[in-house]
């Protein structure tokens, strides 16, 4: 939580530097931004190969629940699409997009930013950090109407770390590793759907 | 789309080659993100378009991520109700495929 204020702030850091002034310097701020963009992925790539242990703790999971990364990514997606269909300003690869954030608002607006432009990185940014902030406080209700995975699916991205308190009490401790492979799974994506939805 | 995801690959295999010597590889990711979210927000400020849309864009989000929250939940019920159904078929009749 204390990262996610962190992170806001910059944000908001950052619009009111916009809003005083260098405002004739976007497309070099877009620049800059691919730069530390690349240098970020590496860094993220170097945390997730530098852990290798994760993958002992997957040795444990139910095979059908396995499938819950791959539900909740065509489930997103498919949920995406139609909104797509109804905004008519648009597209539905738009919409997509922002969707396959799947939570991590961090990664996904800024790479939706270097594609498609500061506007829908900025819905990219809002709408992934609801949705973290639906997981954290919805996960009562999710579990009761749509079953104790459903926080985890709602969670997308973030069920490794910010929303895996929350999902082990009201899930359960019997789903935590479902929860971390999940959070694995649709982490990893995130990056090449994203990245392929803009490009189409 | 291929230069930022190659450099994520290479980064897995840079970290696994060094992993008994990384530290705080953390700390420089959200000093990253930190930094890149407030170019986000500079380039948002300096658009007057955007910030002066950004009560709609705000519904838009939204919008988008209550649907799909709802969107993955209908699935992740439909795989639920799947495999459970399986576990119980499972331990009533033994000999049943």
């Amino acid at each position: 939580m204390k990262g996610s204020l962190i992170i806001i702030g910059c944000f908001l850091a950052g619009i009111l530097v916009g809003i005083h002034g260098w405002a004739g310097e976007a497309s070099r701020i877009s620049d800059i931004g691919f730069y530390v963009l690349c240098a970020l992925m590496l860094m993220v790539g170097i945390s997730m190969g530098s852990d290798p242990e994760i993958f002992k703790k997957f040795r444990h999971l139910n095979p059908r629940l396995a499938l819950l990364p791959f539900t909740t990514i065509a489930g997103t997606l498919t949920a995406a699409a139609l909104v797509g269909v109804l905004l008519p300003h648009r597209t539905i690869t738009d919409t997509m997009a922002v969707g396959a954030g799947m939570g991590y608002y961090s990664l996904s607006s800024i790479f939706i930013t270097t594609y498609k432009g500061a506007e829908l990185g900025t819905v990219a940014l809002i709408s992934n950090i609801i949705r973290e902030l639906i997981t954290l406080l919805l996960t009562p209700i999710l579990v009761k109407y749509f079953s104790k995975l459903a926080p985890i699916a709602a969670g997308g991205a973030t069920t490794m770390d910010t929303t895996l308190p929350i999902i082990t009490r009201y899930s359960g401790q019997s789903l935590v590793i479902v929860s971390l492979f999940h959070g694995f799974v649709t982490d990893f994506s995130v990056p090449f759907l994203v990245t392929f939805l803009c490009s189409i | 789309m291929f230069t930022v995801i190659g450099f994520m690959l290479s980064g897995w295999v840079i970290g696994y080659l060094l992993r008994q010597h990384l530290r705080g590889i953390s700390t420089i990711i959200m000093i990253l993100i930190c930094l890149l979210l407030f170019l986000l927000g500079w380039e948002v400020g300096g658009n007057h378009r955007i910030m002066s849309s950004l009560m709609s864009l705000g519904l838009e989000a939204c919008l988008i991520a209550t649907a799909c929250v709802m969107g993955s939940c209908i699935f992740a019920l439909i795989l639920w109700k799947w495999a459970s159904r399986f576990k119980n078929s499972q331990s009533s009749s033994h000999h049943e495929g």
